[in-house]
C-alpha cells in the first residue's frame, strides 16, 4: 500500500505491518462515525436511497446493484410480522481469491459496522457472519470485535437509544465451496446439506427459515460505513471509469510481487499487473490470465490495456469476478491449469443436478487423458461438446457449473495450440508429463 | 449407517452440551446448530463417531440419517479418526502453479502419508483443502491452526522435524 496520493478507503486501517485495528484505533480513525449518524436521525429510507444513488454493485462476483438487491426486502406494513436476516457472505473458497480475508483479519470493525448500517437499511433485526471454517485468525478477531460492539452498545437491544434491536453471530462453516452459492448458504446455515435452492423466491422475499433474507459479500458490505459517512456522490468519484468506488484487486502466480491492493475500480490491469504486482517474475513471460477467480474466462496479452470494471472485462468474453487475478506464465502448462481448476469444481459440486455432477467428472477425465498425453483428436470435440452443454445457463440448478466452464472454454479459444501439441506429442510438453 | 449404533450412544459431556447451547441460543431452531454441534464435539474427541453422531442428534432432535446426511456433505468433518493435527494441503490452481505438486511429494515422502491417510505414530492427517486464500503466499498449508506459506522442501523439513515451532514457518 505504498501509493499515498491514492485514496485508502477499505485499507485505511490496513498498514504494511498487517497489526489489525482493534476498537480504539478504529473509533480514532473516523470508524462508527456512521452508525452515529444513522442512529441519531438516517431513515432505514435514507440509507437505501444513498446506497442506491451510490452505485455500489456487490463484490462477491455477480456485480448486481446492492441498492436494488437491498430494495426487495419488504419493509414495514408489506412486511408480515417475524424476523429479518442479513448474511455476510464470508465464504471466500473461489480459487485464487484472497481478498475478504485481509479485510476481516486487519479491520472487523469495519465490517461489522457496514453490517449494523445494512440490516438497519432493510430492518433486520437478525445478522450471521457465514465465514470458512478455516479463517480462524478472522473468526477470533471478529469474535472479539463482536464482543466488543455489545460492550459498547452498537450491537443488542436499543443501539445507541434508538430503539433499533440488532443481534449479530458468527457462524462457521465446515468446508464446501457451494456453500457461498447465497441460497445452498442459506440452507447450510439453517444447518442443512447445502444444496442451492430453487428461486423464485428469492431470499429478499423467503430466505433464512422462510423470511426475508440479504446475502452480502465482506467486501460490499466493509464499503457501507464509508458510503453513508460521505455521500454517494464521493463514493462515485472514486471509480476511474463507469462503476463507482474502489476495489481489492489482486494478483497470484508467477509475478514478481503477488498480493493484494485497494485500487480505484477501473484501474487499468497492466497498471495493476506491472506497477503492483512488479510485473512478470525473472524467467517468464504472460501466457494468459483469470480476471477475477477460478470461475472466469482466460484473457490474454491484448487485454492487459482494458480496465478492471465489471462492463469492461465482460465485453472481452470474461467476468471481472472476484478482482483476484490469477496469472498463467509461459512456463506453466494452461491443459494442467484447467486440469487444477476442473478437479476442484468436480470435487465441489454438490451433486444435486445431473450435468454437473456427472458432467465434472468427465471433463476432468478428459482433461486428465490429454494432460497425461493419452488424448485422442476426438477428445478436443468432447471438450468443445461439454462446455456448450454444461456450461449453459438454465442447464444446472445452479452457477457452479457454468463457472466451471469458463476457464475451459477460453483456454480452448486462446490456448488451442498447447492442446493439439498435447495430442500430437503424446505427452505434456510442459513438463513431460510429470505434473499429472 | 450400521445397524449397532443405532443402540449405542455416548453421551455429550457437560462443557460439549455448554458450548452446544450457546450456538442454539442464536438458532430460532435446533437442528440450526447441526454443523456447530458437529464440530463442537469433533473438536473435543477429534473426529464425528457413529455414537458421537447419535448423541449429537438425539440432542438436537434430529434423525442421525439427517444428521450423517449433513455430517458427510462437509469436508471438515470427519467421520473417521484423525491424526493429532491435520494437515490441510492447499492444491488450488494458484499454489498448483507455484508448484504444490512436488511439495505434495515431498510430505508424502517425508511423513509416509498420502492423502487421507495418518502417519504410523497417530501425529498428523494428511488432506487437500481447497484455495485457503492465502494465494499471494503460495504454495500453504495448514498444520493443525496454524497457516505455513511459501512452502519448499526445506520449509517441509523444518516445519516436520519439530525444529520449528508451528507458526513461526509463515
Ligand atoms: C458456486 C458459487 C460460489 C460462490 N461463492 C461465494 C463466496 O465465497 N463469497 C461470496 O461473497 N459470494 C460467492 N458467490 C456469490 C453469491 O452467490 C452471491 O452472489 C453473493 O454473496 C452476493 O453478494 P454481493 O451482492 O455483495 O456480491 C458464489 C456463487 C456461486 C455460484
Ligand atoms: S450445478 Fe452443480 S453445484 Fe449447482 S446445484 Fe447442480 S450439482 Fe449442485
Ligand atoms: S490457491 Fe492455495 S491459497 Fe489460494
Amino acid at each position: 500500500m505504498e501509493n499515498s496520493l491514492r485514496e485508502k478507503v477499505l485499507t485505511r486501517n490496513i498498514g504494511p505491518d498487517l497489526v489489525p485495528a482493534d476498537m480504539e484505533s478504529y473509533e480514532a480513525n473516523g470508524g462508527y462515525k456512521a452508525l452515529h449518524k444513522v442512529m441519531s436521525g438516517m431513515s432505514p429510507n435514507d440509507c437505501l436511497e444513498v446506497i442506491k444513488a451510490s452505485n455500489l454493485r456487490g463484490r462477491g462476483g455477480a456485480g448486481f446493484p446492492t441498492g436494488m438487491k437491498w430494495s426487495f426486502v419488504p419493509m414495514g406494513d408489506k412486511c408480515s410480522p417475524g424476523h429479518k436476516y442479513l448474511v455476510c457472505n464470508a465464504d471466500e473458497m473461489e480459487p485464487g481469491t484472497f481478498k475478504d480475508r485481509l479485510l476481516m483479519e486487519c479491520d472487523p470493525h469495519q465490517l461489522i459496522e457496514g453490517m449494523i448500517l445494512a440490516a438497519y437499511t432493510i430492518q433486520a433485526d437478525r445478522s450471521y457472519i457465514f465465514i470458512r471454517g478455516e479463517y480462524l485468525v478472522a473468526i477470533e478477531r471478529l469474535e472479539q470485535a463482536l464482543a466488543d460492539c455489545y460492550k459498547r452498545g452498537y450491537l443488542g437491544n436499543n443501539i445507541l437509544g434508538s430503539g433499533y434491536d440488532l443481534e449479530m453471530h458468527v457462524h462457521t462453516s465446515a468446508g464446501r465451496y457451494i456453500c457461498g452459492e447465497e441460497t445452498a448458504l442459506i440452507n447450510a446455515l439453517e444447518g442443512k446439506r447445502a444444496n442451492p435452492r430453487a428461486k423464485p423466491p428469492f431470499p429478499q422475499v423467503s430466505g433464512l427459515w422462510g423470511r426475508p433474507t440479504i446475502v452480502n459479500n465482506v467486501e460490499t458490505l466493509c464499503n457501507i460505513s464509508h458510503i453513508i459517512d460521505k455521500g454517494a456522490e464521493w463514493f462515485q468519484s472514486l471509480g476511474i471509469g463507469e462503476d463507482s468506488g474502489t476495489k481489492m484487486f489482486g494478483a497470484s502466480g508467477h509475478v514478481k510481487n503477488p498480493g493484494c491492493w485497494e485500487l480505484p475500480m477501473g484501474t487499468p490491469i497492466r497498471e495493476i499487473l506491472e506497477k503492483y504486482a512488479g510485473g512478470m517474475a525473472d524467467g517468464r513471460k504472460l501466457k494468459g490470465f483469470l480476471p477475477g477467480g477460478g470461475s472466469t474466462d482466460f484473457l490474454v496479452e491484448e487485454h492487459l490495456d482494458l480496465p478492471m470494471d465489471y462492463g469492461s472485462i465482460g465485453s472481452a468474453g470474461s467476468r471481472m469476478g472476484t478482482g483476484t487475478m490469477i496469472i498463467l506464465d509461459d512456463k506453466t502448462c494452461p491443459v494442467g491449469m484447467v486440469l487444477n481448476l476442473l478437479r476442484f469444481f468436480a470435487h465441489e459440486s454438490c451433486g444435486f443436478c445431473t450435468p454437473c455432477r456427472e458432467g465434472l467428472p468427465w471433463t476432468r477425465q478428459v482433461l486428465e487423458d490429454i494432460e497425461s498425453g493419452r488424448g485422442r483428436k476426438e477428445d478436443l470435440e468432447t471438450l468443445v461438446r461439454q462446455v456448450k452443454y454444461i456450461g449453459a445457463i438454465g442447464n444446472t440448478h445452479c452457477a457452479l457449473a457454468p463457472g466451471a466452464m469458463e476457464p475451459l472454454q477460453s483456454a480452448l479459444k486462446y490456448f488451442q495450440s498447447d492442446f493439439d501439441a498435447h495430442v500430437e506429442q503424446g505427452c505434456c510438453p510442459y513438463t513431460q508429463g510429470e505434473r499429472v | 449407517m450400521s445397524q449397532q449404533l443405532i443402540q449405542s450412544d455416548v453421551a455429550l459431556s457437560a462443557e460439549e452440551t455448554r458450548q452446544i447451547d450457546a450456538e442454539l441460543a442464536h438458532m430460532p431452531q435446533k437442528s440450526g446448530a447441526a454443523i456447530d454441534a458437529l464440530k463442537i464435539v469433533q473438536r473435543h474427541r477429534g473426529w464425528v463417531s457413529d455414537e458421537s453422531l447419535i448423541a449429537i442428534a438425539r440432542y438436537l432432535e434430529m434423525s442421525p440419517e439427517t444428521l450423517e446426511g449433513v455430517a458427510t456433505f462437509y469436508n471438515l468433518i470427519y467421520r473417521k479418526p484423525v491424526g493429532k493435527k491435520v494437515v490441510l494441503f492447499c492444491d488450488s490452481v494458484s499454489c498448483w502453479i507455484c508448484g504444490c505438486d512436488g511439495v505434495k511429494q515431498k510430505i508424502t515422502e517425508k511423513l509416509g502419508v498420502d492423502y487421507g491417510e495418518t502417519t504410523a505414530d497417530n501425529q498428523y492427517t494428511l488432506i487437500p483443502v481447497p484455495c485457503l486464500g492465502a494465494c499471494d503466499k503460495a504454495p500453504v498449508m495448514m498444520v493443525g491452526d496454524d497457516l505455513h506459506t511459501h512452502l519448499d522442501n526445506e520449509k517441509i523439513d523444518q516445519i516436520f522435524a519439530g525444529k520449528l515451532s508451528d507458526g513461526e514457518g509463515s
